[in-house]
């Protein structure tokens, strides 16, 4: 059976965080099982922080972003492999 | 007394270019500082000079105190203006200026830092006799030490997470029987939300009102008050709408409550324009809450109703000048009002809202005032705030400042991303809201009312 794709998309034009603060470790790695609840990066715009839920269970396939990059609303930003 | 020759502006957006305004018509010369995101800007533009201080994001430019103080010796500058907000109230930043042989226009590092201290800001005030809103001085252990303090403070009490702020973890208690019940879910509630369950005890302030007094203080100690703003229109402790005066306040309050800021101000020996922020309840007590060492966002409705232009006194007054005034001097004239007009989508739950503003009709006619940095096609970046713009008017009276303000809010139109401006014309119907029956709860029932 071929697994699909999920892919995590910004709400908002902003700046992409992979950890909830500065000095954390990043919320997940390529290859880390998740749940659809789980945190998996953050989007920061105009100064006010969001926390972006996975959405779907599987695995993080590929993070396709740098930290601290910006990005526009609706952009993808990691792609989860569902089973 | 010095007489500046240049200025460096260390902040964007409108308040840079508020503060570009009153140099110019002091003949001071300015340097305006910008990062990747505003190059184009309208203060980049504006000023004498600009000199870029690096990339977007705020902490490695805005916020970057190196970065500023380089832009300013290599510029020449005399005095550094930090607006508000970035390295406005970083003490270390007001040191790094004066060690590098720059004024910085506000209050001194020692002040900046003393007055940032919350906890040791409160047992100084508590010290001279001013009202503080009654609380536990740390955490409450058990539901029977709430119980003992709830006792010396009075009901009703709030639980409050020590933890974090935003209402989890909170809850209001009006006797013994409810704050027993509230105790364990409050702690459950705050350990789940922050991790950490502990709690401590404040008295409640029932129907709040956020009214804060501006004050002058120069270098010979000499102070004035110029009035109060109200500011209980706010989203999640955001201000939105501001007032001058304000329709809860009359002159015997007016009084008492300057009287206390310039005693707070004196007690941290306040120089420059700083503002004292107080909470009072429905019975017209007063508590502090906090010193805000730098020109306010809302300082125009001062303006307004006092004819005085507030950054021109802040220079002055760094620059050594002693005020000049005293407070029967200070003329309180009319209504003013201002609604802070945010790149943020009222439809979903205040969301920001970056983007290109393709269009842009500005209000104007008598008795508006318009500080903003946009224009027609200006991008506006998920960088920084979300203030775009303040409008501000002006009227003999509250009534007529009101429909001026719902008149200059229906003339104002941005296309192209969504902003608070039609959520402010629902504010303004609102009869509450009109016969000035508000308090810092308002919008959260406003419309249940």
């Amino acid at each position: 059976m071929d697994n699909t794709i999920h892919t995590v998309t910004s709400p908002v034009m902003g700046t992409f965080y992979r950890s909830s603060a500065p000095d954390a470790p990043p919320l997940v790695e390529p290859g880390q099982p998740v749940k659809p609840e789980d945190i998996v990066c953050m989007i920061e715009s105009m100064k006010i922080f969001t926390e972006i839920q996975c959405g779907r269970a599987g695995v993080v396939k590929k993070i396709l972003v740098e930290n601290e990059e910006p990005v526009m609303k609706n952009q993808a930003l990691i792609e989860i492999e569902t089973e | 007394m010095m007489r500046f020759k240049k200025i460096l502006i260390a902040n964007r957006g409108e308040i840079a270019l508020r503060i570009i305004r009153t140099c110019r018509e002091m003949g001071i010369h300015t340097v305006a500082v910008y990062s990747d995101a505003d190059m184009d800007s309208l203060p980049v533009k504006q000023a004498d000079e600009a000199i870029h201080i690096g990339p977007a994001l705020s902490r490695k430019s805005y916020l970057n105190p190196d970065a500023v103080i380089a832009a300013a010796r290599e510029t020449g500058a005399d005095a550094v203006h930090p607006g508000y907000g970035f390295l406005s109230e970083s003490a270390s930043f007001a040191q790094a200026c004066h060690d590098n042989g720059l004024i910085f226009i506000g209050p001194s590092s020692r002040t900046i830092a003393r007055a940032g201290d919350k906890s040791a800001a409160r047992q100084t005030l508590i010290k001279l006799g001013i009202p503080v809103i009654p609380g536990s001085d740390g955490v409450i252990a058990t539901p029977e030490t709430a119980c003992d303090a709830a006792d010396q403070m009075g009901y009703p009490v709030i639980l409050k997470a020590a933890g974090g702020g935003g209402g989890r973890g909170m809850r209001i208690a009006r006797n013994q029987q409810d704050l027993l019940a509230a105790f364990s879910v409050a702690s459950a509630e705050a350990g789940a939300a922050f991790g950490n369950p502990a709690l401590y005890l404040e008295k409640y302030i029932e129907k709040p009102r956020h009214i804060e007094i501006q004050i002058l203080g120069d270098h010979f100690g000499n102070y004035v008050h110029l009035g109060e703003r109200e500011c209980s229109i706010q989203m999640r402790y955001q201000k939105l709408i501001e007032e001058a005066p304000s329709s809860f306040v009359d002159d015997t309050l007016r009084e008492q409550l300057g009287s206390a800021a310039i005693r707070i101000a004196n007690a941290f020996e306040y120089t420059n324009a700083g503002t004292i922020e107080f909470l009072l309840d429905k019975d017209k007590h007063f508590y502090f809450m906090e010193v805000n060492a730098r020109v306010q966002v809302e300082h125009p409705v001062t303006e307004l109703v006092t004819g005085m232009d507030i950054v021109r006194k802040q220079i002055n007054i760094a620059a050594g000048k002693k005020l000049g005034l005293d407070q029967a001097d200070i003329p309180l004239n009319g209504w003013a009002m201002e609604c802070r007009i945010n790149a943020s989508d009222p439809t979903d739950n205040f969301m920001p809202s970056p983007g290109e503003i393709t269009s842009v009709v500005f209000p104007g006619g008598p008795g508006i005032r318009l500080d903003t940095h946009i224009h027609d096609r200006y991008m506006v970046t998920p960088f920084y705030d979300s203030l775009i713009g303040k409008l501000c008017v002006w009227a003999p009276d509250r009534a007529q400042a009101v429909r001026r303000m719902q008149r200059a809010l229906d003339e104002f139109e941005i296309t192209g991303i969504a902003t608070t401006i039609d959520f402010y014309k629902r504010v303004f119907e609102n009869k509450q809201f009109q016969d000035g029956n508000i308090d810092t709860h308002f919008l959260e029932q406003m419309d249940t009312l």
